[in-house]
């Protein structure tokens, strides 16, 4: 009779060496197999007595147990480490650099008109939209500025060449003929803005001959001059997400608006390159405001003893680098990729009124 | 328009400082520029003593100066001839700046000698050409002290605010220093002197005759001209007040006679013109000028004129151009005996529109075109009669006058309420009137208003111009901010479709690593030929350079050209995108807002993998994904193989619904890429965000969700086709096998070479299938892979064996 102990603990030591798969599965073999050690032993089982066989047989059977778990665990053990050997073979250098991606950006010009939006929209407001080049009537005429208006000469308007049938358009000076179009094609109440690219003849260290512009026309009955103010003022306010902001308006002129008042906000340049707001001794001008003129609303088929209105218009791009420090106009149009990478937006960075206009 | 504080107070009687009188000035419409104190440059200078001047040892012409300022003795190195003992000097020690240089005083050696500071000329300081020797001072002035004072107390500085406003073109009655000071005085800051000019009786009557020589149609060009004779006449310097006064504001003195209309110009606003009466050849004229007619002017450039302009003439000659500048032949010098005063008022539209056809900027232009006060001619020609006679002597003639004064402005109905309803500010009915009459307004009140503008004020003609002068006189800062009325509790969205298919494809293409650029709507037109542009109707007839002359047909032009400035910078893998108009014409219609993109360059190096190549495929994937992102669906309308000829002709291609043409792509076009000196490869794409159509939906509700309950199974197939046939086609007819059964039909290898035929090629397709009724048998899947067999075969397709 062998002695069971002695064959367990000799096929669970040779079990406990076997040193890869294989060699534990010619071990599982020749313990377990047909031919193997503890199946020889257990076919002993059927020459016993049955009160040896009780005896013997829980005995048998732990043995055949204990091999299959030993075994088993055994097996698990070698798939642990060659799991892990594999691994440690696969070690690669995590500071190596990441498949290349480009940061894509969204120029501060699309940016800041999608800020202005989304505060417009909060007021009412719709953005309307005409063309660049315009009717010089729309552009000029329909806005009281006669042919030989000293105000045409604020703005030196570019010309497209005369066309085919003797018509002859002008690039817009600012987007106002939008809000001519606007008041011809529709009725009041009116609450829109109409932002888009102007053109003058204007090339220096603080212009260009393209900028953009965004303007605002309310017309309604009882529309007047503190409603211009305030509109300014909260735009101002929610524009610049800034709460000490000092505003100020004083009269101007312009011939589409009567009266007409210019903007400045208070400022701080006493350190050169840098400009704050809401505190100093400067003014730095935001743009031009009025209530329209009736001659304006009467071309443009306005009653103007029953509906009055207002307006103004500023610099998109003035008020981009106002907010954002961008010091020089020109080199928003000159597309040179670090400037975009260094002052576009992410392309997730979309303003809201709720999670804030910018970061 | 510059004026000193002096000045301004020999019309306004006011205590008021400069600070003061310059914030008022803009809060009424009179745009402060800048308040220059002439003393701030030298704060840093102070009164020094010469207590010892020797001779410097190494230098003959150089002295050796001991000066104090007040506290030390510094050693001083001074090349002036006055340097001596016992004067009292301009001292500037090291760290002050030096006006006329700019550049800070540092400690020096001058011949070996140590050199503590500088005693300074009055060219130094800027304060005239004086630099044959340094400034001294009264001896009073006091050792160590600011030398400001003592420069003024020396006569050498006018400590003057010097104010500079802005005149916007309406108000042309505020380009003289008398007429700002009538508006101050209207806001309360101070009272207008009274000024009322004395007329001069003519000793003879004028040998020289006016005519207005105009055609009906012209004869508001000029409806008075006033003119006199002063024979007689010594032409000098002005004096000193005269020539000082114009020096305070920037303007050169000239002479007496010249003097006398700058002056008069300058404070009183009237333009004058006088006329060397010698070299006039009879009488004078006023009339519009001969085509192509020439005038020598002040300038000394000759103009060539055309018959919108107005001239004055002798009986030879135009003389001058009126209202702008006058005559060479007929000026005013030293020499000049007898002259001839012109006081003439002119139609601002038509000075307007000749200053700007010569380009002449002069300050009679400004104030004509800005409209002069008509009932100033006669009183400015009796000022500039008392200047001559008085500083340069002579006999004036009696005063002939051609034309009449315009009528007075006609009475504005005004109903003080409007202040309220349209100014937003409530305001007395008294003090409403008040302002209107401290202006110059004539009030009568009849229940409502009836309000005369006076003569100087040309740009008031409606009630909306009197609730203007209210309003800024009274204080734009005190209208009180009114709320607009909420137009829905919750703000209701407001952008339109297009503008929504706008943003949605910017956020895309930045979200795919496109980098937003943009352009100038113009560009060169060379570009813009090879975009199908170039022509007479999109060019500009006045562009700002000559390569901006050409209104850009396509939006890709900008791109390439920004890819070729950052290439230039070292930059050429680009991803760039812009989207703005492009133009198909020079009328307003002919714009259409593009969507373009473009990838430029070579795949990156990467240390694990080359990266994608910047090419057809990468476009067309981002082209696919705008898409999809501005409609909100895949994309389905067909994609057809070519593009505009500005793409390679063999790898673009365009997509179309219907005749809509909704985007094209491709890789650039080589020569288009030469012409932009672009040496990498680019591909790109067009979206036309306006062609797209606006998809109609039906509510908000999506289609309900259902899912087939039956495993899908994919098919792989093999078919060898004729190399020119392509993909998408084979794609579409496997898919039209059936349309119920089949997903999805992916294109997984293309190839060509050993094994297939020579000019076939093999597709592979995986076809997904997805039974919708029933778990498909092994029967019904073999019958539908026969029906995308034959589907195939249509195309010459065979199944690869």
């Amino acid at each position: 009779m062998t002695d069971i102990a002695a064959l367990q603990s000799e096929i669970l030591a040779a079990v406990a060496g076997a040193a890869d798969e294989a060699a534990l599965e010619a071990m599982r073999v020749a313990a377990l197999g047909k031919k193997g050690s503890v199946s020889a032993l257990l076919a002993t089982m059927g020459g016993l007595s049955p009160d040896e066989r009780k005896i013997q047989g829980p005995k048998f059977n732990g043995l055949k147990d204990a091999v299959t778990e030993a075994i088993a665990a055994r097996k698990a053990a070698l798939a642990d480490m060659a799991l892990d050997a594999r691994l440690a073979s696969e070690k690669l250098d995590v500071t190596l650099p990441a498949l290349p991606e480009n940061n894509g950006t969204v120029h501060p010009i699309s940016q800041v008109l999608e800020e202005v939006v989304a505060i417009f929209a909060d007021l009412g407001f719709g953005v309307a939209e005409g063309p660049d080049v315009e009717f010089d009537d729309y552009n000029f005429t329909k806005l009281n500025i006669p042919p030989d208006h000293p105000a045409r000469q604020m703005q030196d308007t570019f010309y497209v060449a005369p066309q085919a049938d003797g018509s002859s358009h002008v690039l817009r000076t600012h987007t106002s003929p939008v809000q001519v179009r606007t008041m011809l094609n529709g009725k009041p109440p009116i609450r829109i803005i109409s932002p888009g690219r102007t053109y003058r003849v204007d090339s220096d260290a603080t212009h260009s001959p393209m900028f953009h512009q965004v303007e605002a026309l309310v017309v309604d009955e009882g529309i007047h001059l503190g409603h211009l103010k305030w509109t300014v003022e909260q735009f101002c306010k929610a524009f610049f997400e800034i709460d000490q902001i000092e505003l100020r308006a004083r009269p101007s002129f312009f011939p589409f608006t009567e009266p007409s008042l210019e903007w400045d906000m208070r400022c701080d340049r006493s350190v050169p390159g840098k400009i704050t707001f809401g505190s100093g001794n400067d003014w730095l001008e935001l743009g031009g405001s009025g209530m329209v003129h009736r001659k304006v609303l009467e071309n443009c088929g306005i009653d103007s003893a029953k509906y009055q209105g207002f307006a103004f218009g500023f610099g998109l791009d003035r008020m981009a680098m106002l907010k954002y420090g961008m010091p020089d106009i020109r080199s928003f149009f000159e597309s040179d990729l670090r400037w975009l990478k260094h002052y576009g937006f992410a392309a997730l960075d979309i303003p809201t009124l709720d999670g804030g206009l910018s970061r | 328009m510059k004026f000193t504080l002096s000045w301004l107070k020999e019309h306004l009687d006011t205590d008021a400082d400069a600070k003061t009188i310059g914030a008022r000035l803009t809060a009424i419409g009179l745009e402060v520029e800048s308040i220059a104190d002439p003393g701030a440059a030298l704060k840093d200078f102070i009164v020094g003593e010469v207590v010892a001047a020797e001779k410097h040892p190494n230098a003959d012409k150089l002295r050796l100066c001991r000066v104090s300022d007040g506290a030390d003795m510094l050693q001083i190195v001074c090349g002036a001839p006055n340097a001596r003992a016992g004067i009292k000097v301009v001292l500037a020690r090291p760290g002050t700046t030096i006006p006329a240089t700019g550049d800070v005083l540092k400690l020096g050696t001058i011949r070996g000698v140590e050199s503590r500071g500088m005693m300074c000329s009055a060219r130094e300081l800027l304060l005239g050409e004086d630099h044959d020797g340094i400034i001294e001072l009264k001896t009073g002035a006091k050792t160590g002290t600011p030398v400001v004072a003592a420069l003024v107390d020396a006569g050498l500085l006018a400590n003057d605010p010097l104010f500079d406003v802005s005149i916007t073109p309406n108000r042309g009655d505020a380009a003289s220093v008398y007429g700002i000071a009538r508006d101050l005085a209207a806001s309360g800051l101070g009272r207008l002197k009274a000024d009322k000019v004395q007329p001069v009786a003519g000793k003879f009557p004028s040998p020289k005759k006016i005519t207005l020589d105009f055609t009906p149609q012209n004869k508001d060009a000029c409806p008075i001209f006033a003119g006199r004779l002063i024979r007689g006449v010594k032409n000098g310097p002005a004096p000193k007040w005269v020539q000082d006064r114009l020096k305070s504001v920037g303007m050169k003195s000239i002479s007496a006679l010249v003097d006398a209309t700058n002056l008069i110009s300058q404070d009183r606003g009237r333009p004058l013109h006088v006329f060397d009466a010698d070299k006039l050849s009879g009488n004078l004229h006023a009339r519009m000028a001969k085509d192509h007619e020439q005038v020598l002017a002040l300038d000394e450039k000759t103009y060539v004129l055309d018959g919108e302009t107005i001239v004055i003439a002798d009986d030879s000659f135009a003389r001058g151009i009126a209202g702008i500048m006058g005559g060479m032949d007929t000026g005013s010098f030293k020499d000049t005996k007898n002259v001839f005063i012109e006081s003439a008022w002119f139609d601002p539209a038509r000075i307007a529109r000749a200053g700007r056809k010569q380009a002449i900027i002069s300050d009679a232009r400004y104030r004509f075109e800005r409209g002069v006060d008509p009932q100033f001619v006669l009183p400015g020609l009796e000022l500039c009669t008392q200047y001559i006679l008085e500083w340069c002597g002579g006999e004036a003639s009696d005063v002939v006058i051609a034309g009449a004064l315009p009528p007075p402005h006609k009475p504005i109905l005004f109903d003080p309420a409007l202040v309220e309803s349209f100014g937003g500010i409530r305001v007395a009915r008294e003090q409403i009137i008040g302002i209107l009459q401290d202006l110059g307004f004539v009030v009568e009140d009849h229940g409502s208003l009836h309000v005369v503008p006076p003569s100087w004020r040309h740009d008031v003609d409606g009630p909306a111009d009197l609730v203007e002068e209210v309003v800024r006189i009274h204080g734009l800062a005190d209208v009180p901010s009114v709320a607009l009325t909420r137009t829905s509790a919750v703000a209701a969205p407001v952008l339109s479709k297009a503008q929504r298919r706008s943003r949605t494809a910017r956020r895309a293409l930045a979200t795919r690593g496109f980098n937003e650029t943009v352009s100038f709507s113009f560009i060169a037109r060379d570009q813009a030929k090879l975009f199908g542009g170039g022509d007479g109707a999109r060019q500009l007839s006045n562009p700002i350079a000559s390569d901006l002359d050409a209104l850009r047909p396509s939006v890709l032009p900008s791109l390439l050209a920004a890819a070729s400035r950052n290439a230039a910078r070292g930059f050429s893998n680009l991803q760039l995108f812009e989207i703005g108009a492009a133009f198909d014409s020079g009328v307003p219609e002919a714009q259409k807002t593009v969507a373009a993109a473009i990838r430029t360059g070579n795949p990156e190096r990467h240390w694990e993998k080359g990266g994608e190549a910047s090419g057809l495929f990468a476009v067309k994937a981002d082209l696919l994904g705008s898409l999809e992102a501005i409609t909100g669906a895949p994309m389905s309308a067909p994609i057809t193989q070519g593009a505009p000829a500005w793409y390679h002709p063999g790898r673009s291609g365009t997509i179309a619904m219907g005749p809509k043409v909704i985007a094209q792509f491709g890789e650039l076009h080589p020569k288009v890429l030469a012409a932009f000196d672009l040496k990498v490869p680019a591909a790109g794409f067009e979206i036309f965000l306006d062609a797209i159509p606006d998809t109609k939906t039906k509510g908000k509700a999506k289609p309900l969700f259902a899912p087939s309950p039956y495993q899908a199974i994919e098919r792989d197939f093999a078919f060898v086709v004729d190399a020119g046939v392509a993909a998408g086609e084979i794609v579409k007819a496997v898919k039209l096998a059936d349309r119920n059964l089949i997903d999805t039909v992916s294109v997984f290898d293309i190839y060509e070479g050993k094994g297939v035929p020579e000019g076939k090629k093999s597709i592979a397709v995986a076809v997904r299938i997805q039974p919708k009724d029933a778990t498909l048998t092994d029967a019904e899947i073999e019958a539908l892979a026969q029906k995308i067999v034959a589907a195939a075969l249509k195309l010459g397709a065979t199944l690869r064996s």
